[in-house]
């Protein structure tokens, strides 16, 4: 079944960025992410800068689903953990569930280290992604349940 | 997946092209980014071969504007067209939220054209999805070219359930915005149903 499409509260949000930004500490990470599998960003921190960040969880979303399809194909349900090491950034990304964590790291921080809090952290992400997708499947308060044909029309004029 | 984000008050929707190869699917994104001012857009990522056949995919972010105080952003997509990339195909219908079908109005790729339609439906319903239920274009693009088939011909052979038939030359532009508004405005009509 296609996944229902995700609300994601003021308070839901914050909740998540002070995650991801104990993550980031205790990894001592530059960036970390939070990335539907559809490759939507939904949440970012750290030293993001100039980074194109909807590019980068977009990429990071077709990385994982070809990687995922190479393990279909070897009898694997999916690769749940992908690493990139470069000569001074890296990237760690954990799948949970429906969502990818992604953490870029330079010398500050090891792999080993990265994988470590990624996966302690991934039990709490994901339980709270649960309580989310819950919500917003329950969730009859959209904010488009009253948009016009006028409000869609002036997107285009 | 349609993602709707209160804190930043941002709503995001993925909108995938699909066709067989060398329709213009690319051509059709990259005549977008030429035209859309540099803030409304972000960067034309194209994962193609040295030859510039899609490999991959190509991605484009596009924020349309505000809707009752959300920003409205568009992810928009395109699958390689070539047969054997079918693998690649699936993976990007993941979380697809539109689908426009452009389709190459050359006779000679008529049968391209079914075949890819069929593996769309195909693709689709491994993800879950119906095409007839789902927000859904059909663009009739190459228009300017001598040995094409007429209109009404393609429509009766590709149209699937009435949905809007748009006829474009993506490399002149023309038709192009007129397919991503129909798209568009269905995906946000959807949002309103809830």
């Amino acid at each position: 079944m296609p996944d229902t499409p995700i609300l994601l509260r003021e308070q839901q949000y914050h909740q998540i960025k002070a995650v991801l930004t104990r993550l980031r500490k205790d990894a001592s990470a530059k960036v970390v992410f939070l990335v539907g599998k559809d490759g939507q960003e939904i949440a970012s921190q750290g030293e993001v800068g100039s980074l194109d960040t909807t590019s980068l969880a977009s990429l990071a979303a077709g990385n994982v689903a070809a990687t995922g399809g190479m393990a279909q194909l070897i009898g694997e349900k999916e690769f749940p953990t992908l690493s990139h090491e470069g000569e001074r950034e890296s990237i760690h990304i954990c799948v949970i569930g429906r969502l990818l964590l992604m953490v870029v790291f330079d010398e500050r921080s090891s792999l080993g280290l990265v994988k470590l809090r990624s996966r302690q952290f991934s039990h709490q992400i994901a339980t709270m992604f649960e309580a989310i997708a819950e919500a917003s499947s329950e969730d009859l308060d959209s904010p488009f349940a009253g948009i016009t044909d006028e409000d869609i029309e002036s997107l285009f004029s | 997946m349609t993602f709707i984000n209160y804190a930043s008050r941002e709503i995001n929707c993925k909108i995938v092209y699909y066709g067989p190869g060398l329709c213009g699917k690319t051509t059709n994104l990259q005549h977008i980014f030429d035209s859309t001012a540099p803030q409304s857009r972000g960067k034309l990522i194209s994962l193609a071969t040295e030859t510039d056949r899609t490999l991959f995919f190509d991605f484009m972010p596009l924020e349309l504007g505000t809707v009752r105080g959300f920003k409205t952003r568009f992810h928009l997509y395109t699958v390689p067209g070539q047969v054997f990339y079918d693998a690649s195909r699936k993976l990007i219908l993941k979380g697809v939220d539109g689908v426009v079908f452009v389709a190459d109005s050359q006779e000679e790729r008529m049968d391209a054209n079914v075949e890819s339609l069929h593996n769309l439906e195909e693709n689709l319903r491994a993800q879950g999805y119906d095409l007839m239920t789902m927000p859904y274009v059909l663009q009739l693009n190459k228009r300017d070219l001598p040995n094409i088939i007429p209109t009404e011909d393609l429509a009766a052979e590709l149209q699937r359930k009435g949905e809007p038939v748009v006829e474009a030359v993506a490399s002149s532009g023309t038709g192009v915005f007129d397919t991503l508004k129909a798209v568009a405005k269905q995906v946000l009509t959807e949002l309103r149903k809830g």
